[in-house]
């Protein structure tokens, strides 16, 4: 299986082609609804960003909060089309990678193709097996948002499929 | 009159909130390594193969099957010789679902506000809240923890007589197909039929509730049942959208009485945890 190295490189974006596992290792940042919400907020406004977009990879997941010896709770993939919105501005804000579950929108898939990126999906309500693959987690933006606050995380081995690459083919539409 | 505490009543709400949340119901655990045989594509297989995977790593370690641990719905089924007693019922409910998913350490997925300011309640309160008032002198206590990936592609229409079955199942399918691979397939799927708009979706809930082993004790309906899986399963969404066999595990499906005008018909996805509970308090 292919190992992918974060943040991701552009010339490694290019080989992946949709339908194919990969594991995933490195660094993403965490972040889902409320948290896109004020990032696009933010980047409107000329504010500078928690973290540098250039390059970075983003996983909308709204962990359950870590017992005392876990890194972090069960943290699978929440559904990617409600980030799509907000998508369009982070990708021309430099953002390269996105993980998440389901099907995403047309503007979506457009800004792939424009702007070279890849979205990855994981298996939906397998979030305690992906907890295992999470070697660390920082919360460094919005922690009033609890399970949805902004998050640097460490992986290791995460498991997805390529689910939109660079010429905006479809796992979902894959005949095989 | 016999006399419960409603202390009892959110003690049992805890534990189920507790254990619905890390073990899968066994018959669900079942039917997917079932389904899983009937995959022959690599991504349907290993979907699968995770799923059974991530159940037993979520009761061995205690860590929530899926980090959605949903909002929480309280049915009680009240049986009309009791006392409650030690305080408000419903506050006890809360503290319930409170106790349980802080003391879980499940995620608080509730905000105060739906339009506004989204703020979060920070203890997944308060729970929705069904009572019903049955022959009796038990407390029956049912917890589901309904996550939003499946919620959010649940749909209600207001069919007309004239739609008759095949309205049903055109609007039940159309559902499903617009659900996809987003709401987490291999789905649960209730549906409830009649009753009223509110009812409907109501009953198209505690459809869920059911036991996937058990079909409607109406045969025409058990049968409506079997028809709508087939129908759904030769969709060939398949599990996690990835393509396959299997898209759904079981359609569920209530009917009530209705109106001589009507043909209501509800549809609420579950995903594959369908995670549910109960406890009779006598």
């Amino acid at each position: 299986m292919k190992h992918i190295t974060l943040p991701l490189q552009k010339e490694e974006i290019e080989t992946l082609q949709a339908g194919e596992p990969v594991l995933l290792s490195g660094m993403m940042y965490t972040a889902r609804d409320a948290a896109h919400k004020k990032l696009v907020e933010m980047i409107e406004k000329g504010e500078r960003l928690p973290f540098d977009l250039h390059g970075a990879s983003i996983y909308y997941v709204g962990p359950t909060p870590a017992r005392e010896n876990q890194v972090i709770g069960s943290a699978g993939p929440t559904t990617s089309s409600r980030m799509d919105p907000y998508v369009p501005l982070l990708a021309e804000n430099g953002l390269k990678g996105m993980i998440g579950k389901g099907r995403r929108s047309k503007e979506v898939i457009d800004a792939i193709r424009k702007h070279q990126m890849v979205y990855f999906v994981c298996t939906g309500g397998a979030g305690a097996l992906l907890s295992h693959c999470i070697t660390s987690r920082e919360v460094i933006a919005f922690p009033e948002l609890l399970a949805e606050a902004v998050a640097r995380i460490e992986v290791k081995d995460f498991p997805c499929f390529v689910g939109l690459d660079i010429h905006g083919n479809d796992i979902y539409d894959l005949e095989d | 009159m016999k006399k419960i505490e409603v202390e009892r009543i959110s003690q049992s709400i805890e534990r189920i909130c507790g254990q619905i949340a890390c073990v899968y119901d066994p018959d669900i655990l079942a039917s997917i390594c079932k389904g899983r045989e009937n995959e022959s594509s690599p991504r349907s297989i290993a979907a699968m193969d995770t799923l059974v995977q991530n159940a037993q790593i979520a009761v061995e370690e205690r860590i929530p099957i899926c980090q959605d641990t949903g909002l929480a719905i309280v049915y009680l089924k009240i049986g009309q010789d009791v006392a409650l007693t030690g305080g408000s019922l419903y506050e006890a409910v809360n503290r319930g679902v409170r106790n349980g998913y802080l003391g879980h350490f499940l995620r608080a997925s509730s905000v105060d506000d739906p339009i506004y300011e989204r703020k979060n309640t920070k203890d997944n309160t308060p729970a929705i809240i069904y009572t019903d008032i049955v022959d009796g002198d038990c407390v029956e206590v049912s917890v589901m923890a309904k996550g939003f990936g499946s919620e959010n592609k649940s749909a209600l229409k207001m069919l007309t007589p004239a739609d008759g079955e095949q309205g049903v199942i055109d609007f039940v399918c159309d559902t499903v197909a617009k659900a996809g691979p987003n709401a987490c397939p291999p789905f649960v799927i209730g549906v409830g039929v009649g009753g009223t708009f509110d009812s409907c979706a109501v009953m198209s809930k505690k459809a869920l509730l059911r036991p996937i082993s058990v079909s409607n004790p109406d045969e025409r309906y058990a049968d409506l049942e079997n028809r709508l899986l087939e129908k759904i399963n030769a969709m060939k969404i398949g599990p996690m959208g990835f393509g396959g066999n299997t898209t759904a595990l079981k359609v569920q499906v209530e009917y009530a009485p209705t109106h001589i005008a009507g043909l209501p018909v509800a549809v609420n996805m579950c995903c594959h945890v369908c995670r549910h509970g109960s406890e009779v308090i006598e």
